[in-house]
């Protein structure tokens, strides 16, 4: 009993980081219908730039708050200099739908490459902000450290000011807008193009988060992050890829899922199964465990 | 005035319009008619910079409308409502009406503004919680001219708001339409492919067919005109 609990709880953890790289990726697709798998580059570059700043200042704060504003800039720059004169260029032509895949699939490719030039291809430690000792619980010293306990809250923090940001301010309004519908946005007098690199960089900034979150845990290395994409993105399609909240709570069933896999299964079974999670999600319920159908057509 | 000079828009070989000029009085309703395929719609689609012009001009009082883009034709005092009831269908009919007003940001006539579309579309005020794709087609329309309306437009361009609608509904739009271009001053362009309705209320039209101008001038000469009708308009 006292293993599946202290299961539940590790899951949990974990869970909470893959929820925050499911809120990256929902942000891109929100705010411009793009699935990125580059975000997990974009993580990785953030993440190496912290650790150059902790090497030189030894202060967590600086380094986090640097990692995402970096992470947020590059995800702009992504934007501004890869995806919006791509899009211009196909526009709405046959390979519209797949042309933001290939892009965001080579400059995953492309940062890892160059993260390996710069940085090598060695693990390297990241430091955690808090201890990473579980909390002592009577006798029994539970997985659960107050390291676990700053992700989660840092993680349900991010999580409700974009649920905020979207539902509740007009700058939300104009994202969610120019997601489902950029000609109407457009008419409406929304800056479109301005408002998609808001979303790129809000994105940036949720994925170099997530880095600097799991990497204490997992290490550093310029693919190290790339099982993280895989887990956010499924966590982000268990919860529908729209919603938010539906991100955050794939995220944790996901981690707990996983973690459940490892205790009683064996690590192997990892990776399988995230797919076989993600492939179940996409046919039985393709629009996630909290997705809504429209009600009318008329 | 609305002034249009020599304008030519093409799409890849075809040619949508070709050498379109005229002129439109600030205050008047005119309606451009034509059948399908005539150039209705890429007249307002250029006019509003969401299709290229290959040539000519297009003049709003003193704006060069063929040198903004979309949103800046917005804040000058240009609504478009394209064809479709083009309204977010995620977003209730509150946000859509918020969304045509964000531009403005805190400008307290905003608020004055939504209760007067909400006055001119009773309906919309019971459906403020709805999302937009649980509404009927015609409230998607009225939402979709109310959202443009509430950005207090000078110039607004219509586009087939009758478009698959019951007749009694389209009698009502139009209906509202002519009350408001009558108590505010605003200028409408009205593209329709019902051309009995857009008459009957236009001041003056113009007749497109495959993107040339047949003939412009008074709505109601138009109208009576047999041999025009049973080319053009089909009646």
């Amino acid at each position: 009993m006292q293993q599946f609990v202290n299961t539940l709880i590790n899951g949990a953890s974990l869970g909470s980081i893959y929820s925050l790289m499911a809120l990256a990726m929902i942000l891109v697709w929100r705010s411009t219908r793009v699935v990125n798998f580059a975000q997990a580059g974009q993580a990785v570059l953030s993440t190496y730039v912290g650790l150059e700043i902790h090497r030189i200042t030894h202060s967590y704060p600086l380094t986090l708050i640097i990692a995402i504003i970096f992470g947020a800039l590059f995800g702009a720059l992504v934007d501004l200099l890869l995806v919006r004169p791509l899009m211009h260029r196909v526009g709405d032509g046959p390979i519209a739908a797949v042309a933001p895949v290939i892009v965001t699939l080579g400059l995953l490719s492309a940062i890892q490459g160059f993260v390996g030039l710069i940085w090598g291809g060695e693990y390297r430690s990241f430091p955690a902000a808090l201890s990473q000792n579980g909390f002592k619980v009577g006798l029994t010293r539970i997985p659960f450290s107050p390291f676990d306990l700053f992700i989660l809250f840092t993680t349900l923090l991010v999580m409700l000011a974009f649920a905020y940001i979207f539902q509740r301010s007009g700058l939300g309004l104009a994202m969610r807008a120019a997601a489902f519908e950029p000609e109407v946005a457009r008419l409406a007098g929304v800056r479109v193009a301005r408002v998609r690199t808001i979303g790129w960089a809000f994105a940036g900034g949720a994925g170099a988060l997530a880095g600097a979150l799991i990497t204490p845990t997992t290490l550093l290395a310029p693919n190290s992050l790339d099982l993280l994409l895989v887990f956010g993105f499924t966590a982000a399609v268990l919860g529908g890829l729209e919603s938010l909240v539906g991100g955050v709570v794939g995220g944790f069933l996901l981690g707990i899922g996983l973690a459940l896999v490892v205790t009683y299964l064996g690590s192997s079974f990892t990776f399988i199964t995230a797919f076989v999670v993600l492939i179940a999600v996409l046919l039985l319920r393709p629009r996630g465990l909290i997705g809504q159908r429209s009600v009318r057509n008329a | 005035m609305l002034s249009i000079v020599g304008l030519t828009t093409d799409h890849g070989h075809v040619r949508a319009l070709e050498n379109v000029s005229f002129e439109v009085p600030a205050g008047s309703l005119t309606a451009v008619i034509g059948a399908n395929g005539a150039g209705k719609t890429t007249l307002l689609r250029t006019l509003t910079g969401l299709t290229k012009p290959t040539s000519g001009s297009a003049h709003w009082h003193s704006h060069d409308l063929l040198s903004l883009s979309t949103e800046e034709g917005v804040r000058h005092g240009v609504a478009h409502v394209p064809e479709g009831r083009s309204v977010v269908s995620e977003l209730t009919v509150a946000e859509n009406l918020q969304l045509g007003a964000l531009w403005r940001g805190k400008d307290p006539d905003v608020q004055i503004a939504r209760e007067e579309v909400l006055s001119l579309f009773p309906r919309l005020r019971e459906r403020l919680s709805q999302r937009a794709d649980t509404l009927s087609g015609g409230e998607r329309q009225m939402l979709a001219i109310a959202r443009a309306l509430i950005a207090r437009p000078d110039l607004l361009l219509l586009d087939e708001p009758s478009l698959g609608l019951a007749p009694l509904v389209v009698e009502q739009i139009f209906q509202t339409l002519d009350r408001l271009r009558k108590q505010t001053g605003l200028t409408v362009v009205l593209v329709e492919q019902n051309a009995i309705s857009a008459l009957e209320i236009a001041d003056n039209a113009v007749l497109l067919s495959l993107g040339k101008i047949v003939i412009s001038g008074s709505a109601s000469l138009i109208a009576q005109d047999t041999e025009l009708r049973h080319a053009y308009l089909g009646y």
